[in-house]
């Protein structure tokens, strides 16, 4: 945190001998590259998208017009939106959780290994390395009542057939997207927290070996506490991944059967591509945009806070 | 790696220590069973993958699958929709948009990041904030119209194309990363480079830069796995085999009525490969980069 002080020190600029009219334009300089590509691949198709919420636009309709605020009055009597948006914080409520225990577990037990961290690091990380519209397709066959792997273990393990629809009945579908989320998600998690605790100065911790604190005390006094700004990083990043969860449910199960896994996203997409609804689902997507907006702004405060306290 | 040395610090492992590395071991092998899964369809005969009862160990193995992929001959020829795939050229196309990708949003990112770790300037907070906002946009919002514009300047199905898009994708979370890893650099080291005579441009290549390599390999990882597996807008985006990746390729292997799960597994697994090397490599510069302070607050 000493580093702090570089950034809002006055002697800045004198250490680096430029004039104040330079100070001003070099950081804009080198931020140029950077926001030139955000402005056309995010905020031009934004900005599109805003006005596209106001009209009727469809890919196959020859004219569009202006039709106000109907798209947004639509939406805020639509049954489905709410239920897609209720199902989605409930399920990143859950996966981002369940992530943080296995993760924090899995970190705790990997700063402590004997040997071969390097592999079991790698091995470890192979869930981030698959592509999640990948994570989608093997986790539907694994589900598939069928041939999938989960119905067979279970017959293997009973010696009865089961043929359980993972995908279709109705807390088992949630459920499985919720295993294929958090099996994809965890190895984020232990990458960041195990960062956090092998980062951990170590005379806290031989203190307290010489007061005889047992391992539980230890961890619950001082590693948690310590990698307090790491847990809210990996959780900060998590939660606004998982806000936009999308890939994995479209493939597994597409929402449905009807709306019984509908997120979001899955709904969007339902409206603008397969229903030809386009504005509605861009007004839709406004409306979640702005939502994971203030998420984004709540979370990042606390960030700029700690970093550029007393800018200027 | 002394940071650790508590846990082990002057006393000899314990029977405790090898039961928790167990464990360890236990709970990794769960994570990668799946991943093994995956290997083992690749590699067996078709008829061993679909049936009931199940048969756990394979009586047979084959490359088969490999084979159609890659377009070499098979014993029984080409089959399944795997064989329609033109591999090669998927293959191409992933690899320059990954890695180019890769390589230009680390130089915007690491530029931006300096930009914020080392210069207080009007409108940073506004910036920075813009910039996350900017990566909380699912790809599905941006989709169609980043389509429209794509089609209007002449981008849509170019590679060109997709490397913009995956560049804008990657520069915010780059940018915060690599803020955070110029910050750990204490920055009297480059006042003293300063003093020697350097100018500001070959401090930041000779000092800063070199120093925050490890944060630069850590967001590489990042930018290079979005970039490789990013699904959304490259469907949308590429609609032929002249810039298709790999992602909207796996839909080829399902058809309406049966899917070609062999086909896709040899697939998963020739995609999980570049991954695997890449992050092999730089894994321990990933774990220095992220505890050298970058993720504290």
């Amino acid at each position: 945190m000493a580093t702090i002080s570089v950034t809002k020190s006055p002697a800045r600029a004198r250490v680096f001998e430029i004039s104040a009219d330079e100070a001003k334009r070099l950081p804009w300089l080198l931020l140029t590259p950077g926001l030139v590509a955000l402005a056309v691949v995010v905020a031009f198709p934004m900005f599109y998208s805003f006005y596209l919420s106001f009209t009727n636009y469809d890919l196959t309709r020859p004219t569009t017009e202006f039709v106000g605020l109907y798209n947004y009055i639509k939406l805020f009597s639509n049954a489905t939106f709410w239920q897609a948006f209720g199902r989605t914080v409930l399920f990143m409520t859950l996966a981002v959780n369940l992530e943080f225990l296995i993760g924090l577990a899995i970190a705790q037990l990997m700063a402590k290994a004997l040997l071969g961290r390097g592999l079991l690091r790698t091995v470890l990380m192979m869930p981030m390395m698959f592509a999640p519209v990948l994570v989608g397709f093997q986790f539907k066959w694994f589900f598939n009542d069928q041939v999938g792997l989960v119905n067979n273990l279970l017959f293997t393990l009973t010696g009865q057939p089961h043929i359980i629809p993972w995908l279709v009945q109705v807390p088992l579908g949630f459920i499985s997207i919720l295993v294929a989320e958090v099996w994809m998600g965890t190895p984020f998690m232990v990458i960041i927290l195990e960062a956090g605790i092998l980062s951990l100065p170590t005379e806290p911790f031989e203190a307290a070996e010489v007061d005889g604190a047992s391992g539980w005390q230890k961890f619950r006094h001082l590693t948690f506490p310590m990698i307090g700004p790491f847990i809210y990083t990996a959780m900060a990043i998590r939660s606004l991944d998982l806000a936009r969860v999308y890939d994995v449910v479209s493939i597994m199960t597409g929402g449905g059967p009807g709306t019984r896994t509908e997120l979001i996203w899955t709904y969007v997409y339902r409206l603008a591509f397969t229903g030809h609804d386009y504005a509605t689902g861009s007004a839709m997507s406004y409306v979640t945009v702005i939502v994971s907006f203030l998420f984004t702004f709540f979370l990042f405060r606390n960030v700029i806070r700690s970093r550029w306290e007393g800018r200027e | 790696m002394s940071a650790i040395g508590y846990t082990k610090a002057g006393r000899r492992p314990r029977i405790g220590d090898y039961l928790r590395d167990a464990a360890l071991y236990l709970i990794i092998l769960i994570f990668f069973l799946p991943v093994l899964w995956i290997i083992l369809t690749s590699i067996r005969p078709n008829m061993e993958i679909n049936t009931r009862p199940p048969i756990w160990i394979p009586r047979e193995l084959t490359l088969d699958s490999y084979k159609i992929l890659l377009g070499w001959p098979t014993p029984e020829g080409a089959f399944g929709l795997g064989s329609n795939i033109p591999f090669g050229q998927y293959a191409r196309n992933s690899i320059i948009i990954a890695s180019v990708s890769t390589l230009f949003s680390l130089t915007f990112g690491t530029l931006a990041g300096y930009a914020f770790a080392r210069f207080a300037f009007k409108g940073k907070n506004s910036v920075f904030l813009g910039m996350m906002l900017a990566r909380a946009v699912p790809g599905i919002a941006l989709s169609l119209p980043l389509f429209v514009l794509f089609a209007r300047l002449g981008l849509s199905d170019s590679i060109l194309g997709m490397i913009i898009t995956y560049v804008a994708l990657n520069v915010p979370f780059t940018a915060w990363l690599m803020d955070g890893f110029f910050r750990a650099i204490p920055a009297e080291l480059d006042e003293a480079a300063l003093i020697d005579g350097c100018s500001r441009w070959s401090a930041f290549l000779r000092v800063d830069l070199p120093l925050a390599l490890p944060g630069a390999a850590a967001s590489g990882i990042f930018a290079f796995l979005t970039a490789w597996n990013e699904f959304a807008l490259a469907n949308v985006i590429t609609r032929t085999p002249a810039s298709r990746t790999f992602p909207p390729a796996l839909y080829e292997f399902t058809g309406q009525f049966v899917s070609d799960w062999r086909g896709m597994c040899a697939m998963s697994v020739m995609m999980l490969i570049p991954a695997i090397i890449f992050v092999a490599l730089v894994q321990r510069q990933l774990m220095t980069g992220l505890t050298s302070g970058a993720m504290k607050g």
